[in-house]
């Protein structure tokens, strides 16, 4: 019987998938700063973390234009990552995902409301506050997502939950729609770039908010991998090996939404990464544990979306694509392929 | 009916179970019951009756309308999860994990968050798998499982717990002769060697008469009678709860009715007489010693044939099949 032998390959294969992950994050970044419509030249760019922003123009470019964006995407592709993991689980639905079940509408219906309604009504967050606005978009989210819970407690199909996140999105873009018909141009503008998804807009200060709040999402999910693990097994199995069932619901719901809510404040509603990742990572290393699929989630995210965003930057070019176009791009292939395997499966 | 004290794992004091407390709406009414270390109970009774509500119930799923549940009086603090193990009829979504992963999940309720096994739990893990007998299976993905194999699978998880009590919910349901034989076998060795109380809800009444040590019946009254199978066979409470329709319980066998109003007087010995009788009385001949017909098995160092004689008749053939054609047409 070679029982242990085969155990211990499963576990000896595990170092080589995070570290190809680890090396793989490491050298997108690397491309994501290097590229852009100013060229850089290699030496700068490397000796950049030794100097500060008023060190020259390239210097200049690097701390405040590229860093913040690349770190944007570090921070966002990982927490999009994590919880299209997080819902995929919870909801045992492989096509679930912030985007699809309408979390980033929720989000996107709260930050509309915080920008356009200033217009409109006569209070409002004014223009971007970090703190206000991730409250209100994680607030967003955290009511979307608790009105998918519900629903999918009624709902036993996998298919039925997905129309309800659809009808649930089409819902809230239409009170978006009233506020953008009723606002400034101004503002209009302002959101209309943000719903197209841009990690290019946020600052130090902005991000210092995102790796907070984005961190603690982190930890939360850490901590729920003991339910997430047995999750799949339904509510009866998981309470029979101890797992306090009703506790960990909300703990997953809140670490998802806090994540989810947040960086589409920060950066629109990103399509298709949450939903992706999960998918691709288990492609790359075939686990249904939790431990290590929510590292290799968020590092997975994390390459995933720096790597969108050097493509939109359209190498020799100074046009820059719109986020979502990119992801999109690569991620409904993915959500096709995804369908097949699974019909094929059933 | 309780043996001796010290071997209760658990007991119930004026457990009622149902919906809410109108008459129409109770499943179960006060039931005084226990179960012992040792001893295989399997659970019988009608669809609908509430045997899945009580084995919830008992395992601490759901609320009782009133009454108790206890554990002896030196465990009555211990968690729940560490005393009673689940085998429930609740589909799983299966995923690509490993048999191994699956199983390893009994564990779990004595891990830390770093869910690292130790030794010990590889060891009772190694344990569940050989008593189970899944060693070949512990590297296939779940979703590559048969029916049977997820079973024992998951009563495998449940041994991994490790807890004197194991509650299971119809294990052998969709499963073909072999694979229920086979699960009840496992369940009834469990018993004896880890001193386990297991309590199997299941419609094989023929299982469950060969294999368990006690029988809980439900009855119509909203009870649970309790006894050793045979007793209930022998003081008919199982003819009466099941209102058996053409199961002679006290053979054992199908009653058939002796439709072709013909006799015939069958020698021979052994398995090959019994099957033959069984293929008679299926087909309607009743067998008699001074029948006109005589149908004779000869074995031994020729190959295995019946002979058929009557008056002015006699006729050679070589298998059931061809003797119960041969009968229909020259009779």
């Amino acid at each position: 019987m070679n029982r242990s032998l085969s155990t211990l390959n499963i576990k000896a294969g595990l170092p080589y998938g995070l570290g190809f992950l680890v090396f793989f994050f490491l050298v997108c970044f690397l491309i994501n700063v290097a590229i852009g419509s100013v060229d850089i030249p290699f030496l700068a760019i490397v000796s950049s973390p030794f100097r500060d922003a008023s060190h020259g123009i390239y210097e200049q470019i690097i701390w405040d234009f590229r860093l913040p964006k690349a770190f944007t995407c570090v921070l966002a592709g990982a927490g999009l990552g994590t919880g299209g993991l997080m819902m995929q689980t919870f909801f045992r639905n492989p096509l679930a995902g912030p985007d699809v079940l309408g979390l980033s509408s929720g989000a996107s219906l709260m930050v509309a409301f915080a920008v356009l309604a200033q217009g409109v009504l006569p209070f409002g967050l004014g223009s971007f506050q970090p703190w206000g606005v991730a409250l209100a978009a994680t607030s967003g989210a955290t009511a979307i997502f608790l009105i998918v819970v519900a629903a999918s407690r009624k709902v036993k199909e996998n298919s039925s939950l997905l129309i309800i996140g659809m009808m649930v999105a089409a819902f809230t873009s239409s009170l978006v729609s009233v506020l953008q018909f009723l606002s400034k141009a101004d503002d209009l503008q302002a959101f209309l770039i943000w719903s197209l998804g841009n990690v290019g807009s946020t600052n130090w200060n902005e991000l210092n908010v995102m790796a907070v709040i984005i961190g603690i999402g982190l930890l939360i999910a850490l901590g729920c991998v003991k339910p997430l693990n047995v999750w799949f097994m339904g509510e009866n199995y998981a309470k029979s090996i101890g797992v306090n069932v009703k506790r960990a619901r909300v703990w997953i719901v809140l670490s998802a939404s806090l994540m989810v809510g947040t960086i589409t404040a920060f950066c629109g509603p990103i399509a298709f990464v949450g939903l992706a990742v999960p998918h691709l990572v288990k492609l790359l290393m075939p686990q249904s544990e939790h431990k290590i699929l929510l590292p290799a989630v968020a590092l997975g995210g994390a390459i995933l979306l720096l790597l969108c965003d050097t493509l939109s930057q359209l190498p020799g070019s100074t046009q820059i694509l719109p986020l979502n176009a990119v992801t999109s791009f690569i991620g409904a292939p993915v959500l096709i392929w995804v369908v097949i395997k699974s019909k094929q499966r059933n | 009916m309780q043996r001796e004290v010290e071997g209760i794992h658990i007991k119930t004091e004026k457990l009622t179970l149902g919906y809410s407390n109108q008459e129409k709406d109770l499943l179960f009414y006060e039931l005084n019951l226990c179960l012992n270390g040792g001893e295989l109970v399997c659970f019988m009774g009608s669809n609908g009756i509430g045997k899945s509500t009580l084995i919830r119930t008992l395992a601490g799923l759901q609320k009782p309308l009133s009454g108790g549940i206890s554990f002896p009086a030196n465990k009555s603090g211990i968690e729940i999860e560490k005393w009673i193990s689940l085998v429930l009829t609740d589909r799983i979504i299966t995923s690509s994990m490993t048999v191994y992963e699956l199983i390893s999940f009994g564990r779990y309720p004595f891990l830390n968050w770093k869910l690292a096994l130790a030794n010990d739990d590889k060891r009772i893990i190694e344990e569940a798998i050989q008593a189970t007998r899944t060693e070949s299976l512990i590297h296939k993905s779940v979703n590559e499982l048969s029916d049977g194999q997820m079973q024992l699978v998951m009563i495998a998880r449940a041994l991994a717990q490790d807890t004197p009590v194991i509650l299971l919910d119809e294990p052998t349901a969709h499963l073909d002769l072999n694979n229920r034989v086979e699960i009840m076998r496992v369940l009834r060795n469990v018993a004896k060697t880890m001193n386990k109380a297991i309590l199997v809800a299941t419609h094989e009444l023929d299982l469950a008469l060969q294999m368990a040590d006690i029988l809980w019946l439900a009855t119509p009254d909203k009870q649970i009678e309790v006894g050793t199978p045979e007793d209930l066979v022998l003081n008919e409470t199982l003819d009466k709860i099941f209102r058996l329709k053409g199961f002679d319980l006290k053979t054992g066998k199908v009653n058939h009715a002796p439709f072709r109003k013909r006799e015939i007087n069958l020698i021979g010995t052994g398995y090959e007489f019994l099957w033959t009788k069984n293929a008679l009385d299926r087909e309607g001949y009743s067998i008699e010693k001074n029948a006109n017909i005589d149908v004779e098995i000869i074995h031994g160092r020729e190959k295995l044939r019946w002979l058929v004689t009557a008056p002015t008749y006699t006729k050679s053939v070589f298998s059931i099949k061809d003797l119960l054609a041969q009968l229909t047409i020259d009779f």
